[in-house]
């Protein structure tokens, strides 16, 4: 039974993927809508980041002093600069850490 | 012009910074599904069978919770519906490829993937062989997830909890977009997004993964009408 749902979850998350680079060909999209696609990375992952720094596990707003504010905010800050993706990562978790293990603990 | 096989190495050498989060997510994300009572067998499958990261946590904790499995299901594909998006994006540098290489290709299209062979591929529209970049971030990616999540099942979650490891997740998605925030269009385009994912967090299906893009979509095209 749960076998069934994932393999028609499986289907449906590989429909996703297939159909656009198989089904749609270069001429379909004008050059209004390229220009427009050239904004997917910023259009797209704010909406996994955000609820990942600002919503807790249990669908509930974080207070704004929140260790994690804070990691991600050094991780801008180094990203920024370093342009490298383990630096930020790195110094977003580092800094969290700090923040729970050290200062409010 | 570059091999295939430089093109293939070259995708791997781009992503693989980002298993610094994706394999403890991978390890959780395992841990987590045989914690809820599903068949370590099921839990998986999953990663084989849809094979997308955070869809996957979603899915069981929906079925365990008592959701009905079209719930689920629907759930599963409204969060990666993004992917539509990703394809639109890269079928410009995909349309010489056969339509079976299209098929097999878009199996590995993934959230990273698609950012780093993106990024690759403006800066060299000339390439031939450009999809064994997409091949070699995918790929990458796929091996990586099996062995994560293959891991947290055989183990359990033997990272501990208290790390937080899960906020490893917007900080790699942080590390790729920004890139952009020197470009105030993309900048105000981000922030339209967050914005809009919190406001429609609770709307159903976890819709708000393509909600807020569609509405950040918008917000790009009125801007570039607003810069002629």
């Amino acid at each position: 039974m749960t076998l069934t749902s994932i393999i028609f979850a499986g289907i449906l998350t590989y429909l996703t993927r297939m159909t656009m680079i198989a089904l749609i060909s270069r001429d379909m999209l004008g050059d209004k809508i390229k220009a427009v696609l050239e904004y997917v990375p910023s259009a797209v992952f704010p909406a996994i980041i955000f609820p990942g720094i600002f919503i807790n596990d249990f669908g509930i707003f974080i207070e704004m002093n929140d260790p994690k504010i804070f990691g991600a905010l050094v991780a801008v800050i180094v990203g920024y600069f370093s342009k490298n993706i383990i630096a930020t990562i790195s110094a977003g978790l580092v800094s969290y850490w700090f923040l729970i293990f050290v200062v409010f603990n | 012009m570059l091999s295939k096989k430089q093109l293939f190495t070259r995708g791997m050498f781009d992503i693989s910074p980002h298993m610094l989060s994706v394999i403890p997510f991978g390890i959780i994300c395992g841990a987590i599904g045989v914690e809820l009572g599903f068949h370590p067998y099921l839990v998986y499958a999953m990663s084989f069978i849809i094979f997308g990261g955070a869809s996957q946590i979603v899915f069981l904790q929906l079925l365990s919770g008592g959701a009905s499995s079209l719930v689920a299901v629907a759930s599963v594909g409204i969060i990666n519906s993004r992917h539509l998006l990703y394809g639109a994006v890269l079928s410009e540098y995909l349309e010489k490829l056969s339509f079976i290489k299209k098929l097999l290709i878009s199996y590995v299209v993934v959230d990273q993937g698609f950012a780093e062979s993106n990024k690759f591929f403006k800066k060299n529209r000339s390439e031939e062989f450009l999809h064994y970049h997409l091949i070699g971030t995918g790929c990458t990616m796929w091996v990586c997830w099996q062995i994560a999540t293959l891991s947290g099942i055989v183990l359990g979650s033997f990272v501990p909890d208290e790390l937080g490891l899960k906020f490893a997740i917007p900080l790699t998605f942080i590390a790729i977009v920004v890139r952009d925030l020197k470009k105030l269009d993309h900048v105000i385009v981000m922030i339209t997004c967050g914005l809009s994912s919190l406001l429609f967090f609770d709307a159903p299906f976890k819709s708000y993964i393509i909600i807020s893009p569609i509405i950040a979509l918008f917000v790009a095209a009125l801007l570039l009408r607003l810069k002629k």
